[in-house]
């Protein structure tokens, strides 16, 4: 692993370009994820936004090629990390990476923890696997330390799943995401299982850890609220593509947005204004075994025009701004698909 | 633990009276008797009634309840054979013995055979390793036990020459029972272990254990079997009981010594101390071997044992 070779280059960490992924089966072909890009830069978090179904977990996986096995499929682009397009290095080297150099958060606590092994047992086995030479008893000093980190006593870990509540397994399973000090760290919803005062004792966990080892996050999430808290970067995602994306500033400052983001915004309560009801955003998402030939959006879109039906909308940027959207694609502002 | 299993044990002496009662109830509403079937259709009923009263037969059948129930736990007495006049327990011990023992290799043989192929099948779902064993498989629970002992003996006694077709005085003796035996559980394991990993393996925290970067022996061996074990416990416990039960066609068929077949034999002659003392011993055995398999489970499974921990606290 060439982990030191890369450290002087300030920049993107993971690069994800043009990436398509289809579920295949019987009856359909699902496409899940659509032609999307995305850089994640070393030291920041990059939130993935969208909706249940739009792509976001499918985006993960992919990045630890670990999409089911018999359906899911990965059908062009490439993703590079630290130099390598981890859609070309064999199986060895990908086993090498996971949980060690990438390692994920699952969305459930409570079945993502193997229930017949003492969370101890979990968390060594991540750095037995991937520090096979370390002597026993550097092992479990890791793991207390780990424990320590995430805020559960070490004295706890010869204890099963079960006899953990929900925010601790939240913890563990972290804990096995962070001990080997990964240089990505990526969150599937890591606190929507969770009830809101856990969550904000997971996130700011997360938050601190995350600064003292400076790892990179890929924060997937459908709660804006979380965005704002814990990101640097988003990606907004509908229908398997990413139709917005920018900093945190561009995505809550900015004045034009697409109106799925938009839409976004709009069902959240704001405690500031005064409104009878929120506006939720009307219809369901399109459905990814028949996407719509135009935008993906178009059917739910209070602005649709007749173009938004026929043609596919580009990226339009401003800056670190960008928008797949017809509104805006005409204005005067320059176009560039694909731009940095 | 101990004290469940101490309490599962108690358990039993309940469990004794209620098949003693039912047999000698069932005993009861069957016609025929005993002097009757010794000494013949053509003996006189004078005779026949003095042999019953002889042998207690004639008595109302909850004296005799009461009576066998205090014999066999006051003194641990279980009776004397109608039929052949031995004391009953020295008539069946040896044979529960055999039927213990090959009731056990049958449900390893069983186990070694079905639960590998159980494994494979669910890994390697929709390849050969799946297919062919599971038609096979499916074959065999279409086959009625029997059948695959007489083709057995067709190959291996009659046409080949290979192995003995009937008694048990060697190890050579044993093969051909063992194998029809233990086939048709096997069959049986194999869909129970297959379809137990197949729900296992697709678990979330299989993909964990591959997103920490084990690789996939690990990830079956450690993190999907252990799981997948439970039904597979169970249904190795069902057919060891079955197996030391149920061997009667098999033992008819090799003319091996098992509880099974003499429990059979004297069901015609209604030698009732037999049949209940046999019926008694392998329901205590059937208690022991799912008493055995909870065991197992606590050990397998945190979550259960923490069940027992918690009932010995109160």
């Amino acid at each position: 692993m060439s982990r030191n070779e890369t450290d002087k280059t300030k920049e993107t960490i993971l690069e994800i370009k043009d990436l398509k992924v289809i579920y295949q089966t019987d009856a359909e072909v699902i496409e899940a994820v659509n032609h999307i890009d995305l850089n994640i830069l070393r030291g920041r978090t990059l939130g993935l936004v969208g909706e249940t179904g739009a792509g976001k977990t499918t985006t993960a996986l992919s990045i630890l090629r670990l999409l089911p096995e018999m359906t899911g499929k990965i059908r062009g682009g490439s993703i590079f990390f630290e130099g390598h397009n981890l859609l070309e290095v064999d199986e060895n080297w990908m086993r090498a990476l996971r949980g060690n150099a990438i390692s994920m958060v699952f969305q459930d606590p409570m079945s993502s923890l193997n229930p017949v092994l003492t969370i101890g047992e979990q968390i060594s086995e991540v750095i037995r696997l991937h520090e096979p030479d370390l002597p026993r008893r550097e092992v479990e000093e890791k793991v207390d330390s780990t424990l320590n980190l995430v805020g559960i006593p070490a004295s706890r870990k010869a204890e099963y799943p079960h006899q953990f509540s929900g925010g601790m397994k939240q913890r563990v399973v972290i804990a096995m995401a962070i001990c080997c000090e990964p240089a990505l760290l990526i969150a599937d919803e890591p606190t929507t299982a969770l009830d809101v005062t856990i969550q904000a004792q997971v996130l700011a966990m997360m938050s601190d850890l995350k600064h003292r080892l400076g790892t990179s996050m890929l924060m997937i999430t459908h709660d804006l609220g979380i965005v704002a808290q814990t990101c640097d970067d988003v990606a907004v995602m509908y229908a398997g593509e990413i139709i917005e994306a920018g900093t945190v500033e561009d995505i809550f400052l900015n004045e034009q947005h697409h109106p799925y983001t938009t839409g976004l915004f709009q069902s959240i309560p704001d405690i500031n204004k005064k409104s009878d009801r929120l506006k939720p955003i009307p219809g369901l998402m399109a459905d990814p075994a028949n996407l719509p030939k135009g935008c993906a959006f178009a059917p739910r879109c209070g602005q649709c025009r007749e173009i938004c039906t026929k043609e596919h909308p580009v990226l339009t940027a401003w800056g670190t701004h960008q928008l797949r959207c017809h509104l805006f694609a005409s204005s005067e502002k320059e176009q560039e698909r694909g731009a940095e | 633990m101990y004290k469940y299993i101490l309490k599962r044990l108690l358990f039993l002496i309940p469990t004794i009276l209620g098949v003693t009662f039912i047999i000698y109830a069932v005993m009861n509403i069957t016609p025929g008797d005993p002097g009757r079937a010794i000494l013949g259709a053509n003996a006189m009923q004078a005779d026949v009634d003095a042999y019953n009263h002889m042998l207690g037969y004639d008595l109302p059948f909850l004296q005799k309840f009461v009576n066998y129930v205090q014999d066999l736990f006051l003194k641990g007495d279980f009776g004397i054979s109608y039929f052949t006049k031995q004391p009953v327990f020295a008539e069946i011990w040896p044979r529960y013995g055999f039927s213990v023992r090959l009731a056990l290799m049958g449900a390893l043989l069983s186990a070694v055979i079905g639960i590998p192929l159980g494994i494979y099948a669910a890994v390697k779902q929709y390849s050969l390793w799946d297919t062919v064993p599971s038609v096979i498989s499916f074959l065999i629970a279409a086959i009625p036990g029997f059948v695959v002992g007489m083709l057995l003996l067709y190959i291996f006694a009659l046409k080949l020459n290979w192995l003995p077709s009937y008694g048990a005085s060697s190890l050579r003796h044993y093969i051909m029972p063992m194998l029809a035996l233990a086939i048709p559980p096997a069959a049986q394991n194999m869909r129970f272990t297959k379809s137990s990993m197949l729900e296992s393996i697709r678990q979330d925290y299989v993909r964990t254990a591959r997103a920490k970067g084990a690789p996939e022996r690990t990830v079956i061996w450690k993190h999907a079997l252990k799981n997948a074990m439970l039904p597979v416990v169970t249904q190795m416990g069902l057919t060891l009981g079955a197996l030391i039960a149920g061997a009667v066609v098999v033992e008819k068929l090799f003319s091996l010594p098992g509880i099974g077949s003499l429990i059979v034999d004297r069901i015609p002659f209604k030698d009732e101390p037999v049949i209940i003392g046999g019926t008694i011993l392998l329901s205590v055995c059937f208690a022991v071997i799912m008493l055995v398999v909870d065991v197992i489970y606590a050990f397998i499974d945190p979550r259960i044992k923490a069940k027992y921990v918690k009932m010995k606290g109160k």
